[in-house]
C-alpha cells in the first residue's frame, strides 16, 4: 500500500487545542462525583527518624471531616515489596505511604485527612498533631562520596557503563594536551504546572474509576491491582490530558495509594491533590558530582577520556540513569573509561526528568570539550569535527543514522558561528559582554512494543486509539496525521482517543519514544484495516480492483485507488455495503526489531548554538539567542515537533541558569519548595529560539521512520550556554545553575 | 467563625452575589473559600486551573471587573458584587481571536497553564500597554508556562496585536 503524504510531514495545528484552549480538556483533579471527598496530606515535618504518636482528635471533632488515615488504621494492602514495584521501579524497595512509623525523607506523608470539602480537608489537617523522635539527616552528596558503590542490581532498560577500552589513564598520562575537572549538577524538580492529583469514582462494588496525572495509565492499573489486590476488570484508569509531567508521571505517586486506600476504606469517591510544596516530596534529577579528564595531542584528536560520575539516590531504592555512557559513543576516542556510582541519602529516590542523565552527563563532557578548544586553540565546532565518531564506539556498533555533521553545518551557518571572535571577552555591546557556545545533544532513539486500534467508518470518519498519553507532546494529533494518510481521511474526521486502560496497551510516554512506538502500532492497524477494505472492494461484481493487490493500491479522498491509474478506483463506502458492515475495525501491535537493536546503536543528535549578554557588575546573564538543529529521522508535524524542541530549549535555559533545589542538610529539607524561590524560565527570560531539523533518513529504529523528539532539545544547551558564559567572561563555571552569585564570584 | 470549643464550624457560610461569565449567581461561600475554589469546586468551571494556589504561576487568572486577578488569593467573599470572566465565558460558539491565535501558533503544549495565559492576552490586548515583543514578553512574565511555549505565545499575543492595530487603523 502506497500511502500520501498529505497530512505527515506538514504544521498541523494540535487536535486538542480548541478544548485546551476553552478550558473544557479535564485533567486528573477536574472529574465529578456525587459522593466526592477530599482527602489533603499531612506531610512529615522532619527528614529521619519515627514517629511516636499522631492526635487526630481535634481533626476529627471537625463536622464534615470524614476519617483520618495514619499508619496506625491504615487499610491493609499488599505484604511484599514485589507488589509495589511500578513498570519503571528501579531496584529495592518501592516507598509505601502510611507503611509504618518510620520517617525516611522530608516531607514525607503521614496522614490523609478526608472531608466533605477541600477546605474542610486542608482545615483539618492544619489540627494534626504528630510527635517524632527526630535523628541527624545525611543529604549532603558531597560528604556521601567516598561511601559511593556502583549499584548491585542493575536497572532494567538502563545500561550500565560499558566496559574501559584501550588504556584510559596511561594515554592521559602520555598526552601532550589534558585537563581534568569537576562538575556538578544540581537537584532539579520536574514542577509541571499541573499539580500531581488522582480522583477515585467509586463505581459501587468494589469497582473503582482512577483518574491519575500518570504517563501511561497502565502503569496507575498495574500498580493499583498489584497493591490492593483488585481485578483489572475492575480498575478503569482515564486520564485523557496530562498537565506536563516530564518525567515526574512515569511512576504511580502516593497521591494514587491514597486516595484509593480511602476510596476502598470510605466505599466513596475521594480526590487527593498535592500542594505546589508537597511537589518537592517527589522525584527529582539527582545532584551529580562529576569528574571528567581528557587527554589530546596539539591537534586536538582526543587520546584518552575518563568520566566518572557519583549520584544521589534515596535509602531505600537504587535510582539510576545513563550519565557517564554518552562519553562512550559521542567522539572518536581510543582509551575510554567511565564510571557511575550511587551514594544513599535521606531524601525521596530521584526520577526520570526530561533527558534523564544526559542533560547531567553531557553538559560535564561538552564543557570539557570546550575546555580542550581553548587549550589547543581550536575553534569549538572544529574540535568536536576532528573527534567526530563513525560508529558507537562505546557499543562497538554502527549508527542506524547519525546526521549530526548536518546539524553541525546548518546550525553553525543559521547562527552565524564563523562570524566569532575566539578570545573570551572580545564581544562586546555597550554595558554587555556578549559570548557565543555551542555544544553537542545526544539521546537514545527507542521503539517499544505498542498496540493501537483503527476503525473506520462508513460516514468516512477514522478513529485511532491506544493507551499511552499526550503530556502535551502531541501525540494526539501526530497519530491521527498517520491515521489519514494511510486511510486517505481528512484530518478534520479523524479522531484519537489516549488514556483510557480500555484502549489497547501502549507503553507509558516516556523517553522519546511515543511516536516511533504507537506511531507504527497505527499505522499497522490502518493497514489492516486497509487489507480488509480491498478484500471487499475486490468482492463487488465487475470490481475494478478484482485483481488489486494490496501494495498497487492509494487510499485517498475516501476512494480506494490504483496506484498507477487513480481513475480506476471504488469508494470505502461501497467496499463496506459489499462487505455488509458499516464499520471496519482491527487492532494491530509493532514491535521493536531485536536484530535491529543488536546490531545497530540508534541515536538522535543535536548542535546547539546560545548567545548570551552578561551585564558583568550585576551578574545577570540573557540568553538572546539559541539555535537548535536536530537529526531525528523523519518529521511527523513540523509545528508540534518545533515546539517539542523549543520547550527542550526551554528546560535547558532553566537548567543552565535558574533551577536548583537547595538543601539544607541540617534539617535534610528543599528549602525553596515553590514558585518564588525555585526559579523557572518565565516569558521574559527567553528571546529568540530557532528550531533546525536536518534531513536524516532512518530505516531502522522504527517503521516509521521516526526517531523521538521529547528530549533532544534540552541536552546541550545547559553546555552550550555555559561555554557561552565562558566566552563572554572569560570565567569557567562548572557547576549548573550558574546563577549571578558565580558570575560576579 | 470559631466556636467556643476553637473549631471552625462547617455551616458559618455568608451570601454573596457575583455575575460569572454574564450570569448572576447568588451564592453561599465558607469565609475561607477562595474564588479559585469557588469557581473549581462548587460551580465546576474547572477550567481555571490550580498550580501553586500562592499567586506565583498564573495558571488562575481570571478578568475581575476588567482587570487580571490571581483567583487563587482573591477570597470569594471580597468580591461580592463583582463581574468575574472565566476561560469558559470568553467565547461563544467560535473561539475568541486569542484562543484561535494560540491554536494556530501552538502556545500551548500541556494546556495547564493555557487558560490562565489567554486570560491575561486578552486582559493585556485590552489595556493597550504591550506593543513590542519585548513588552509581551515582560507583562506576560506572570504567567508560567513550564512546557516552555513561551516564543509561541509571544508570537500568537502579536498576531493578535497586529490585528486588532490593522483593524483600528482601517476604521480611522
Amino acid at each position: 500500500m502506497a500511502t500520501t503524504n498529505l497530512h505527515v510531514g506538514t504544521a498541523q495545528s494540535r487536535l486538542d487545542g480548541p478544548a485546551k484552549v476553552t478550558g473544557t480538556a479535564k485533567y486528573a483533579a477536574e472529574f465529578k462525583a456525587a459522593d466526592l471527598a477530599y482527602g489533603v496530606v499531612v506531610s512529615s515535618a522532619i527528614t529521619r527518624g519515627r514517629i511516636s504518636a499522631i492526635d487526630a482528635a481535634a481533626a476529627l471533632a471537625v463536622p464534615g471531616v470524614i476519617q483520618v488515615f495514619t499508619h496506625e488504621n491504615r487499610p491493609r494492602t499488599a505484604w511484599l515489596d514485589y507488589n509495589y514495584r511500578d513498570q519503571v521501579a528501579p531496584p529495592g524497595s518501592p516507598f509505601r505511604a502510611l507503611h509504618g512509623p518510620e520517617i525516611s525523607f522530608g516531607g514525607q506523608p503521614v496522614a490523609l485527612v478526608v472531608a466533605e470539602s477541600f477546605d474542610l480537608a486542608r482545615h483539618g489537617a492544619s489540627l494534626i498533631r504528630v510527635t517524632y523522635e527526630e535523628e541527624v539527616p545525611n543529604t549532603d552528596l558531597a560528604k556521601n562520596r567516598e561511601a559511593a558503590y556502583v549499584p548491585p542490581k542493575k536497572r532494567s532498560g538502563i545500561k550500565p557503563p560499558p566496559d574501559p577500552r584501550g588504556d584510559a589513564e596511561g594515554a592521559l598520562a602520555a598526552a601532550p594536551i589534558t585537563l581534568r575537572h569537576e562538575y556538578k549538577q544540581a537537584v532539579e524538580h520536574h514542577n509541571p504546572m499541573e499539580p500531581h492529583a488522582t480522583t477515585v469514582v467509586w463505581e459501587g462494588e468494589g469497582k473503582l474509576t482512577i483518574h491519575d496525572k500518570i504517563q501511561g495509565v497502565n502503569n496507575t492499573q498495574g500498580y493499583v491491582c498489584s497493591v490492593f489486590n483488585l481485578k483489572p476488570d475492575d480498575v478503569r484508569v482515564i486520564s485523557p490530558y496530562v498537565g506536563g509531567a516530564f518525567g515526574s508521571g512515569l511512576r504511580p505517586q502516593y497521591q494514587l495509594f491514597l486516595a484509593v486506600s480511602a476510596a476502598l476504606d470510605l466505599k466513596r469517591s475521594v480526590r487527593v491533590v498535592l500542594s505546589r510544596d508537597q511537589m518537592f516530596t517527589l522525584g527529582y534529577r539527582p545532584e551529580t558530582i562529576q569528574t571528567v579528564a581528557l587527554g589530546a595531542d596539539e591537534d586536538g584528536r582526543l587520546q584518552a577520556l575518563l568520566h566518572e560520575a557519583v549520584a544521589g539516590t534515596s535509602t531505600f531504592e537504587d535510582y539510576q540513569e545513563s550519565v557517564v555512557n554518552w562519553s562512550g559513543l559521542l567522539y572518536h576516542c581510543p582509551n575510554v573509561t567511565l564510571g557511575y556510582k550511587l551514594a544513599k541519602l535521606d531524601t525521596y529516590t530521584p526520577a526520570d526528568m526530561r533527558a534523564p542523565g544526559a542533560v547531567t552527563g553531557v553538559f560535564a563532557l561538552e564543557v570539557a570539550m570546550d575546555e580542550l578548544a581553548c587549550a589547543t586553540g581550536i575553534d569549538p565546532l572544529e574540535l568536536r569535527l576532528r573527534n567526530y565518531a563513525e560508529r558507537d564506539e562505546g557499543e562497538n556498533k554502527d549508527f542506524t543514522s547519525k546526521a549530526l555533521r548536518a546539524c553541525y553545518a546548518e546550525g553553525a551557518a543559521r547562527f552565524g558561528w564563523a562570524r566569532r571572535t575566539a578570545e573570551p571577552r572580545s564581544m562586546r555591546e555597550g554595558r554587555e559582554l556578549i559570548g557565543w557556545g555551542m555544544a553537542t545533544g545526544v539521546w537514545e532513539a527507542f521503539m517499544m512494543k505498542s498496540s493501537a486500534r483503527a476503525r473506520l467508518s462508513i460516514d468516512g470518519s477514522l478513529e485511532v486509539a491506544c493507551s499511552t498519553a499526550d503530556l502535551g507532546t502531541g501525540t494526539y494529533t501526530i497519530l491521527a496525521q498517520i491515521g489519514a494518510d494511510a486511510l486517505g481521511v481528512p484530518i478534520g474526521r479523524v479522531r484519537t482517543q489516549l488514556g483510557d486502560t480500555a484502549l489497547p496497551e501502549a507503553p507509558l510516554a516516556g523517553g522519546s519514544w511515543t511516536a516511533a512506538s504507537s506511531g507504527a502500532a497505527v499505522e499497522l492497524a490502518c493497514r489492516a484495516v486497509s487489507e480488509q477494505l480491498l478484500a471487499f472492494a475486490r468482492r463487488i461484481d465487475e470490481s475494478p480492483l478484482a485483481n488489486a493487490d494490496l501494495a498497487h493500491v492509494t487510499f485517498v479522498d475516501g476512494e480506494i485507488r490504483l496506484a498507477s491509474d487513480p481513475s480506476v478506483r471504488v469508494a470505502v463506502a461501497d467496499a463496506m455495503h459489499a462487505g455488509g458492515v458499516e464499520t471496519v475495525e482491527a487492532t494491530e501491535t509493532a514491535k521493536p526489531s531485536l536484530l535491529t537493536s543488536l546490531r545497530y546503536a540508534a541515536y538522535t543528535h543535536s548542535a546547539v548554538f546560545a548567545e548570551v549578554r552578561i551585564d558583568e557588575e550585576l551578574g545577570v546573564v540573557r540568553v538572546t539567542r539559541v539555535v537548535s538543529a536536530v537529526a531525528a529521522g523523519k518529521i511527523l508535524n513540523l509545528k508540534t515537533a518545533r515546539s517539542q524542541i523549543l520547550g527542550g530549549v526551554v528546560m535547558g535555559i532553566g537548567a543552565a541558569l535558574e533551577e536548583e533545589s537547595m538543601l539544607d542538610h541540617n534539617v535534610g529539607r528543599f528549602m525553596n519548595h515553590n514558585f518564588g524561590e525555585y526559579h523557572v524560565p518565565v516569558n521574559a527570560d527567553i528571546h529568540d529560539i530557532e528550531v533546525i531539523f536536518v534531513d536524516e533518513h532512518d530505516d531502522k529504529v522504527s517503521p516509521i521512520g521516526v526517531k523521538g523528539l521529547g528530549e533532544i532539545g534540552i541536552v546541550g544547551t545547559a553546555a552550550a550556554i555555559a561555554n557561552a558564559v565562558h566566552h563572554a567572561t572569560g570565567k569557567r563555571i562548572r557547576e549548573i545553575p550558574i546563577t549571578l552569585d558565580k558570575i560576579i564570584a | 467563625m470559631l466556636s467556643e470549643s476553637g473549631t471552625r464550624d462547617a455551616g458559618d457560610r455568608i451570601a454573596i452575589t457575583l455575575t460569572i461569565n454574564g450570569q448572576r449567581r447568588q451564592l453561599q461561600v465558607a469565609p475561607w473559600t477562595s474564588l479559585l475554589d469557588l469557581l473549581r469546586e462548587d460551580l465546576d468551571l474547572t477550567g481555571t486551573k490550580k498550580g501553586c494556589d500562592h499567586g506565583q504561576c498564573g495558571a488562575c487568572t481570571v478578568i475581575v471587573d476588567g482587570r487580571r486577578v490571581n483567583a487563587c488569593l482573591a477570597l470569594a467573599v471580597m468580591k461580592d458584587g463583582a463581574s468575574v470572566t472565566t476561560i469558559e465565558g470568553l467565547s461563544t460558539g467560535a473561539l475568541h481571536p486569542v484562543q484561535a491565535a494560540f491554536v494556530e501558533h501552538d502556545a500551548f503544549q500541556c494546556g495547564y497553564c493555557t487558560p490562565g495565559q489567554i486570560m491575561s492576552a486578552v486582559a493585556l490586548i485590552e489595556e493597550g500597554r504591550a506593543r513590542t515583543r519585548e513588552e509581551i514578553r515582560e507583562y506576560m512574565s506572570g504567567n508560567l508556562c513550564r512546557c516552555g511555549a513561551y516564543t509561541n505565545i509571544v508570537d500568537a499575543v502579536e498576531s493578535v496585536l497586529n490585528g486588532s492595530s490593522a483593524r483600528r487603523e482601517a476604521a480611522e
